[in-house]
């Protein structure tokens, strides 16, 4: 599986992405700078790193979904292309409208930074199939805004059609049904609020990360 | 030309900074607050010479970048 790490002026978890897939996939990752218009040629699995493009200014997110390289993006993962936006890249993909809602600020007012217990709601997923039994994982989150909102319609049909791939164990931010993580119709576009590629190394306090990066080498 | 555009949280989406001014104004004995909402204001420089010409293009940035219509409104006023 050949990767690529969008970087966005501001993106701080590129790197930690970068090298989670290279621990995983054993081969290089793509670094690729968001000026770019078009991603190179081969990449099967594209990574929307944390951080904070543009400095969060506007609203998180909202001036990175609209850079070149994006553009790019949605359009191959409207063709099926396997994409996953974590924290910063989960905003990305809501404002770009690959994924339905909008990431809030926390309910609490506060920045969380924590081990964050979350329970696995399609084990099925693209991202998700190589957790086997394993139902609850760890993985950190540390953001302010990943309250997320939809209307009621839209949750209902995410539930109804197992597009929710994670929900919080005790919610940390607010989210509308507890919801941490929700994929495409399609089931190639992820995003959620934690940090996977947190959690790949013993170091970091857990390894729960590394089943999502082996779920999409494994569906190839 | 001036574009001045507010932009704020739809009805209905719950708005924890807003309800915090609330509480904190409350707190300072401002007891006929009952509620606040919190938004933005951005104000654009233009050179364009039409009114007309301005709104529609003022309204297109809205969509396309200044507001994210799932959970925002915006109001646009122009000035001469």
């Amino acid at each position: 599986m050949r990767s690529a790490v969008i970087t966005f002026p501001a993106s701080n978890c590129d790197r930690d992405a970068a090298v989670a897939l290279e621990q995983i996939t054993g081969r290089k990752t793509e670094m690729i700078w968001h000026r770019e218009t078009t991603l190179p040629a081969g990449i099967d699995f594209v990574v929307l790193p944390g951080g904070f493009s543009y400095g969060d200014y506007l609203r998180c997110g909202a001036m990175a979904a609209r850079s070149p390289i994006v553009e790019d993006i949605v359009k191959k993962a409207k063709g099926g292309l396997p994409v996953a936006g974590f924290c910063n890249g989960f905003q990305i993909l809501c404002e770009t409208g690959l994924l339905p809602g909008a990431l809030m600020r926390n309910a609490s007012l506060k920045f969380v930074c924590k081990p964050q217990s979350l329970n696995i709601t399609n084990g099925a997923s693209r991202f998700t199939s190589a957790y086997k039994d394993q139902k609850d994982v760890t993985i950190p989150v540390a953001h302010h805004d990943g309250n997320y909102f939809a209307d009621k319609q839209t949750l209902d049909m995410l539930e109804k059609s197992g597009r929710v791939v994670f929900k919080y164990n005790g919610n940390p931010n607010g989210s509308a049904r507890d919801i941490a993580g929700i994929c495409n119709e399609g089931g190639n576009v992820l995003g959620m609020m934690p940090h996977p590629e947190r959690a790949v190394d013993p170091m970091h306090g857990g390894t729960d990360g590394i089943n999502l990066f082996k779920s999409v080498l494994e569906s190839f | 030309m001036k574009a001045i555009i507010h932009v704020g949280l739809k009805p209905g989406v719950l708005d924890p900074q807003g309800r915090a001014i609330a509480r904190s104004l409350v707190d300072l004995g401002f007891n006929g607050v009952k509620d606040a909402r919190q938004g933005k204001v951005i104000e654009l420089d233009l050179t364009h010479a039409d009114k007309a010409a301005a709104q529609k293009d003022v309204t297109n940035m809205c969509e396309k970048l200044l507001a994210n219509t799932v959970i925002e409104s915006y109001r646009i006023t122009i000035e001469d």
